[in-house]
């Protein structure tokens, strides 16, 4: 039984509630960074680390925390693992944490992980909050991904650096800034319809 | 001639929102009207100057000659959130007015990520204090600006019928790409 719900609650995050596509979360790294597949992975697994631990902090220190200060206090909590991950990436990284660039810090004000702080962690036990976070932030990371994917195979032809596509082959705008928004437009789209055909 | 050019820049050629893919939240957000999209814009241009100055004075003359660098993004977002919360305050004692018209966006605003973004890109772009003043008013323009073209689009676009899942956010986001390729046409402006 304990096991079942615990499967749900990461299934919630992964499906039901996608941040991405469901709840439209943490747009800006979103967009910022899926200009390819890899990157866009990077980002993912970046913030579902942080995800993760603030998740547990946050738990853990739940009866220790005011509530009147609660938000600074998560927020001090996110940027710590933030900053953490920020000094593992430019040390192992490196060239991911270039292209990746601002949106490292950025995490921090990422909306998804004071979100599930504030309505998860603080309301429901570790074990629980670290299924969430594990939820949302693979739920981050394959929507991440995906864009990152449709981004690179349309743009460049490639996926991973793989030539799928002949030479030639190339809408450069898909790379670039406008393609980012149209691709997620329509790929929120297909998430809407298979959505509503299943019900 | 140099404060023509961060203006420049910022306002058309790197575009925060449609460029740079800062401050989306808000853009998406409350871009449903005019009126609330100016209130907005409003608020941010006032935290993102003020907050600017204070990070970069902060980066300056406390993190910097102190060596610890790596406390920068943990230091400026508790700055920006404390900087948000004075600033209702005190608006709220000054001047009741502004305080009405941009109340409800101001707790908004801590998360909004092109504010942590400016603070940090005028450091890492090296800019004197008023460099880094013009580039955050330059910036916030180009927010303002963005920020209202879409939201009058967003206005017609109520008026039309379209596909049932393409309603609401994907249609937005269409026009956002829209609004980017147009924006992308300043390219090249400046350097």
């Amino acid at each position: 039984m304990a096991a079942n719900s615990n499967l749900k609650t990461l299934l919630n995050g992964v499906i039901k509630e996608n941040p991405v596509f469901v709840l439209l979360l943490g747009m800006c790294p979103t967009l910022g960074t899926t200009s390819s597949a890899i990157n866009g992975l990077g980002m993912g697994l970046a913030t579902t680390f942080v995800l993760l631990s603030a998740n547990m902090v946050v738990s853990l220190l739940k009866n220790l925390i005011p509530d009147k200060v609660r938000i600074p206090a998560f927020i001090v909590v996110i940027a710590t693992f933030v900053t953490l991950v920020e000094m593992v990436m430019q040390a192992y990284v490196p060239a991911l944490y270039e292209s990746l660039g601002l949106f490292i810090p950025l995490i921090v004000v990422n909306c998804i992980v004071l979100g599930r702080a504030e309505a998860f962690a603080a309301k429901n036990t570790v074990f629980k909050s670290f299924f969430d976070g594990l939820g949302m932030g693979l739920g981050f990371t394959m929507a991440l991904t995906l864009l990152g994917t449709t981004r690179e195979l349309l743009g460049t032809g490639k996926v991973f650096s793989m030539t799928i596509f002949p030479e030639n082959y190339g809408m450069l705008l898909f790379v670039l800034a406008p393609g980012a928004f149209i691709a997620l437009a329509y790929l929120i789209a297909i998430f809407n319809k298979l959505k509503t055909t299943k019900n | 001639m140099t404060y023509i050019l961060i203006f420049i820049g910022a306002v058309f050629v790197n575009n925060i929102v449609l460029s740079q893919f800062l401050g989306i939240c808000p853009f998406l957000g409350v871009s449903k009207k005019i009126d609330t999209a100016l209130g907005m814009s409003g608020a941010v241009a006032f935290v993102m100057t003020i907050a600017t100055i204070v990070t970069f004075l902060i980066q300056v003359y406390v993190l910097e000659p102190l060596q610890i660098g790596y406390l920068q993004t943990i230091s400026f977002i508790l700055i920006i959130a404390a900087l948000v919360q004075l600033v209702e305050i005190i608006l709220k004692k000054i001047s009741p007015a502004l305080y009405q018209a941009l109340g409800v966006f101001l707790p908004l605003i801590t998360t909004n990520c092109a504010i942590l973004g400016v603070a940090i890109m005028v450091i890492q772009k090296d800019f004197t204090l008023l460099q880094s003043v013009v580039f955050a008013i330059s910036t916030a323009i180009g927010f303002g600006l963005a920020l209202i073209l879409f939201a009058g689009i967003r206005e017609q676009l109520n008026l039309v019928s379209l596909p049932r899942g393409m309603k609401g956010t994907p249609a937005a986001l269409l026009v956002a790409g829209l609004l980017a390729m147009a924006f992308m046409g300043f390219a090249g402006i400046v350097k």
